[in-house]
Formats: C-alpha cells, structure tokens, sequence
C-alpha cells in the first residue's frame, strides 16, 4: 500500500477537495438528513416536542384536509410537467431544428429564443401578470380589437384557464434552454452520416424520426430529466402570478407552494409545521430522486455511442 | 508575560461588566418597511429621554416576516424588541416560550387598555398577555367622494341604497368597486367588509356561544348578496383582478368604492395626493339595523424571553405603550392606535375611530386562525368558487363549517 503523506501531491488534493466537501456536507447533506429528523416529530411552531414516527407522513397521506391538499398540488405538478413536456421540450425540438437547418433569420433567432432564458424569472412573471390583466392586459385588449371579445378571459381567475396561463408564461421563458441543448446535439451529428441519408431519401420526416431523434438522444436524457425535476419543484412563477395560495381555490396549488405553505405558514393560516413540511419536502424529494433515476437510466439504455 | 495577561483579563473583565452600564443596544424588528422613517424618529425621542439606551431598527419582508422572526428565535439571534403579528400568527412564536410575559407590573400602561385589543396579544390558553398592542384595523367602503358628489350620492343607509349608489356610478361611467378577488386574501376583505351588518351582532354572538354556525340563514344570506353585488358592480372580470391593479383602479379615479381596510387610506393617499376619501360601514338590510365594520388588531411589540438586555428592552416597551409615543403614531403613521386616549389630527381617522364603537371583530382573523385548515383559507377559496359560480352560499356554510370542525371544538358534533 502507497503510504499516503502530506506532502506535496497529497497535501494538493487535500487542500483542493476538503473546502468543497465540507462546503457540500454542510450546505447540502446536513440539511437534507435534519429535514428527515424533523419529519419524524411532533412540532409546535418552530419548537420541537416529541417523536412522532411516521404520524407526519400518515397525516399529509391520509388525514383531511392535507389529503386532498396533497393530491390536489400532486395532481397539478403532473399536469405542468406533462404540458411543458409538449410546450418546452416539444417546441423547443422544432426550434432547434429549424435554427439547424438555417432557414432564413436562423442567426438572429437563435439569439431570440435564448434571450428570454437570460430574464429573472420575477420579471417573467410580473410581464405576464400585465399581458393577463384581464382589464388592459395586451391579451385581453387585442382579443377585443380584433373582435374577438368572447374570447377575452380573467385568466388567472378561473379556475379552467389559470394553471395553464401560468404555464404558457413558463414554457415562454424556458423554451430556449431546450432549443440550445437540442441544438448542440444536432450539431455533433457527423456529416457523413447526413450525406448518406440524402443518398437515401428527400423526406424531412425520415429524416427526423430515423435520424435525428435517435442521435439527440443525450440531449433529451437531459432536457426530459431536467423538466422533470423542474416540474415537481415548481414554484417562482405559481408563487408571483397565482399567489402563495394557489389561487383560485388551489387551482395553481402545486407541491412547492403547498410544501412552503404547510412549513412557514401564510399571513392568512397563521400555522407553521415543521413536522408536516419536511415530511412533504421528504415525499417530494424521494419521489424525485426515484423517479429522475429511472428516467435517466431507461433514456441512456437508448442512446447510441457513434 | 504573566502580567500581560493579567492585565488583558482584568481590563476584559471590567469592560464585561462596565458594558451593560455604559450602552445598551437594543434590537428592534419590523415588518413595516415603509415605516422607518417614522420609527427612527419615535426612537430618536426615546433615547433623548433615556440616556444609555440605543435602539436599532431593523425591518424585513412583511409576507415571511414569521418564518424569519421565529427562525431567528429559535436559533437564538433573535432581536430584543420585535413587532409580532396577534391572534394565531402570536400564538405560533409566544407557545414556544420565546416571549417575555407582560404584566400590568411591568408595563403599568396596559391596565387602560381595551379588552379585545389585549386578547389580540393574548394566548388563549393562559390567557397571558405577550406584546403591546399597536394599532387596529377596520374594514369598510372607502369611496371616493368627487365622485359621490358629482353624482349626487349620499353615503347609503341601507343595502338597497348601497346598490342604488353603485347603479347610478354605473350609468355614469364609473367602475362602482374597483375591487378585485384574484389574490386570495382580497375575498375575506371583501367579504366581511361588505357583510358584517348583513351578518350582524346576533349572528355573531350566538356564533360564538357556540348556539349557531355557517349554516346559519344570516351568514349565507350575506354571502349572497355580497355575491350579486359583486357580480353586478365590480370591474370586468374582477375574479381575475390582483390586488395591487385593484388599488390602482380606485386612486386613479376610475372607480368610485373600494371594499377594505382602514390600512388603504394611507395608500390611496400616497398614490395620489388629490384624491379625497370619506369611509362608511357597509350597511344593513334596514336603516335601523346595527352599522357594523369588520374590526381587529394589526400586531403588538414584544420582549424577547431570551434577551440579554431585558430591562432595557422593557423600558422600551412602555415607551411604546405611553400616550406620547401613541399620539406621535397616529400622528405620522396615520394608524388608529390602540393607546387609550390618543386623539386624531386626521378627520379620516377620527371618524374611523368613531365608527369603531360600532363593530364585530373581524370574523375569521379573530377566532378561526387557530387550526388547519384555517377560516381565512376556507373563506378565501370559497368565496373566489362562489364568484365563479362553482358554489352556493349554502354550501359554502356547509363547507365552513365541516371543515373547522376539524380542530373547532363547538363545531365538533
């Protein structure tokens, strides 16, 4: 055995990886295993009492109102990933493609689809929440100037639209990340790989599906996985335009504000719980974890080493 | 070198104890940002009066103003003096034993006070006393009063009347209610600030007797004209209109009323200078009926348990308790103190203190905000279903009152 001393390259990696393992087991392991401590006690505000075992986790499971509660922020999380999937993702394939193949503007666009990314997602919301003002918002407004008056909603006020404006104004902001991922990976696709399918066919369609697709691979492992984690830790935007409520009546509710919600309390709850929260933010992050697992290692079974 | 640090340590000691008697620095926090000019210069005139005591205000972000408070408590780096919210947004930091108990011995100005406003700043189940009460809030119509006038209005005696005025605004152009029910809070303001006199005292009462609940004919029958009103006379697509765009409608003019709370006076104010406001409490179905506005207590200063400097911090406290310090707040805050015997420069104020004498508290706030679910959360969400019509009144007493049963012992059978 190498008899280890501190000395010259030893003392290197030492120095070098110590601060930012402690960095790291300070800031992220400790929080994380204190937050499934504190799941498993009873708490009174931000005092502990006693131990509870699995009560908390039996409570936002089981237990009216969290119950409903729970599936109610549960059930909304699934819906904002699975239309940002078509949204972001799916619209973000498309640009990535057309910004690919250069149609005409492809440079400037490039620049235009990534731009909105670069914005604080405070002004993203705040924009959005003018666009939607249901008296002088531009959506609103240009519905009526085109005769359209019919169409004109409150639309983060009713229960069937608000989710989803919230949603567009998501996908809005993000759909260039995706873009860009997309089109990195499109980029590394060998040339002579291309020339040959041109041999082959003149349909763009094949050409997708049987080429492209499969190449980007990598890039969707990890703009699907990234969505995903995104999704279920949704919570700026519902926060700003919907409110720390999910309002209307838990319609914008998600696990991120619920999560917050049940832990810190609201002005209009007065209630913080401790014991409750982290045993939400344990479901959540179990839940994630598992779950962004199973998707990476089932997308990478599908990528193709060239 | 033994000298030496005999020396260090008899000067280190000497400070240690010279310390306390020399300065005491005291901490105070705030939610109230837009206060802190005001409140350096109430500070100012305590450290005039009491050499030796130096206090530092320090505010934070009113909405997680709980959460930093009772993480700081907790972790023991919480400040000396501190604004705490009342009710159960109290409850929450006094129960983990972080506040220092107030007595009429300590700060003897309290015996003066009014009952509600000590039982704001009160646990329930020891009935003690945590904070100095601070200001009272009420929630009524504010309107605008050009608008009135040049529309021939008076302020309306009965509900009849209140939908009179809001049609003849209507006919003439003007947004009758600017309010609007997109941010969650706003329905509870809306509700009781149109429907207390609807409810009425009886109702009240017997709710808290334990005699009546939500199902009560008086509640839902409030709820629903509340509902019409709403319907008919606030903005276009008022379910989608926040807070703060409801604000704006009713200082720039556009609109005439504004269901609220006495906290808006200040604000319209300051959006716009030239506005003129007058208040009335939204009105009963008769004239005779009991004019009543939604009352309750806005928060308290309290001492920390754990502060290292707690008799200065108790000086401190009675300053903030006196009728010098309470005149001076009405007077630069435009808040209604709740120090006995403060008078209101404000016309506005005085005649918000007046109609005070006539009240209910503010129903939810003050005795539902003690368990989960909440009254507020209930009230709140129920009410934005009934204004898109995905609920009726009735079954909004239905759901009220199932759904507190789940921690409110009277509801319980």
């Amino acid at each position: 055995m190498p008899q280890f001393r501190m000395t010259g390259r030893g003392l290197w990696i030492t120095v070098l990886i110590v601060p930012p393992l402690a960095f790291v087991a300070l800031f992220i392991v400790y929080p994380i295993i204190s937050a499934f401590a504190y799941a498993f006690f009873d708490w009174q505000g931000l005092k502990r009492l006693d131990f509870v075992g699995l009560e908390n986790f039996h409570t936002v499971l089981f237990v009216e109102p969290y119950r409903s509660w729970t599936i109610n922020a549960f059930k909304n999380n699934i819906i904002v990933f699975f239309a940002l999937m078509v949204l972001q993702n799916g619209l973000g394939f498309i640009l990535a493609y057309a910004l690919w193949r250069e149609l005409p503007g492809a440079r400037f666009h490039r620049i235009a689809v990534f731009l909105p990314v670069v914005l604080s997602t405070i002004i993203v919301a705040y924009l959005f929440k003018l666009f939607y003002h249901p008296l002088f918002g531009v959506v609103n407004v240009t519905l009526k100037n085109i005769g359209l008056d019919w169409l004109a909603q409150p639309w983060l006020g009713q229960s069937s639209t608000a989710l989803g404006s919230i949603i567009v104004a998501q996908a809005w902001h993000m759909v260039g990340f995706p873009t860009l991922v997309f089109l990195a990976g499109m980029q590394r696709i060998p040339s002579e790989i291309l020339d040959a399918v041109r041999m082959e066919t003149e349909s763009e369609w094949v050409k997708i599906t049987k080429v492209v697709w499969p190449l980007v691979a990598p890039s969707a492992t990890i703009v699907f996985t990234l969505l995903f984690v995104g999704a279920f830790n949704w919570f700026e935007l519902p926060y700003i335009m919907g409110g720390l409520d999910g309002s209307p009546f838990g319609s914008t509710d998600v696990l991120g504000l619920y999560f917050y919600r049940t832990a810190f309390g609201n002005v209009s709850s007065g209630q913080q719980d401790f014991g409750l929260g982290s045993a939400l933010a344990v479901l959540i992050f179990i839940f994630i974890a598992v779950i962004a697992a199973v998707i990476t290692t089932r997308l990478r079974a599908r990528e193709i080493q060239l | 070198m033994k000298k030496t640090v005999l020396r260090a340590g008899a000067l280190l000691g000497a400070v240690l104890v010279a310390a306390p008697v020399m300065a005491q620095d005291l901490t105070f926090w705030s939610w109230r940002q837009e206060d802190r000019a005001a409140y350096e210069q109430f500070i100012e005139t305590f450290e005039a009066a009491n050499p030796g005591i130096t206090v530092t205000f320090e505010t934070f972000e009113a909405t997680n103003y709980n959460t930093i408070l009772s993480t700081a408590l907790a972790g023991g780096t919480g400040p000396d003096v501190m604004m705490v919210r009342a009710y159960g947004g109290l409850e929450n930091v006094a129960v983990a034993g972080y506040l220092e108990e107030l007595t009429t011995d300590s700060v003897p100005a309290l015996a003066d006070f009014a009952a509600p406003a000590l039982a704001a700043e009160s646990v329930r189940a020891d009935n003690k006393l945590y904070a100095v009460p601070f200001a009272s809030q009420t929630q009524l119509v504010i309107y605008n009063t050009a608008l009135f006038e040049a529309n021939g209005l008076d302020e309306p005696q009965t509900w009849d009347e209140l939908v009179a005025a809001a049609q003849t605004l209507k006919d003439a152009g003007v947004i009758p209610f600017a309010n609007g029910t997109a941010t969650a809070w706003q329905n509870e303001t809306v509700t009781f600030g149109l429907g207390s006199s609807l409810m009425g005292k009886a109702f009240y009462d017997e709710l808290m007797a334990g005699t009546a609940d939500f199902t009560d004919e008086r509640f839902t029958s409030a709820l629903a004209s509340v509902n019409e009103l709403a319907q008919e006379y606030f903005p276009d697509g008022f379910i989608g209109l926040d807070y703060p765009s409801a604000q704006q409608l009713f200082s720039s003019g556009m609109a005439g009323m504004f269901v609220g709370g006495s906290y808006e006076l200040a604000t319209f104010k300051a959006q716009n200078p030239d506005i003129e406001l007058g208040v009335f409490p939204a009105p009963g179905r008769a004239a005779e009926d009991d004019k009543l506005v939604g009352l309750y207590f806005d928060g308290g200063y309290a001492v920390n348990a754990a502060s290292p400097n707690k008799e200065a911090a108790i000086t401190f406290v009675n300053y903030l308790a006196s009728q010098e310090f309470g005149q001076a707040f009405a007077n630069t805050l435009n808040n209604i103190s709740t120090i006995p015997g403060v008078t209101f420069d404000n016309p506005l104020l005085a005649e918000v203190n007046e109609l005070n004498q006539s009240s209910i508290p503010y129903l939810m706030l003050a005795h539902f905000r003690y368990g989960e679910p909440s009254g507020s959360v209930l009230i709140q969400a129920e009410m934005q279903k009934l204004f898109a019509g995905e609920t009726t009144p009735e079954a909004i007493g239905e759901a009220l009152t199932t759904g507190l049963a789940a921690w409110y012992e009277p509801f319980k059978d």
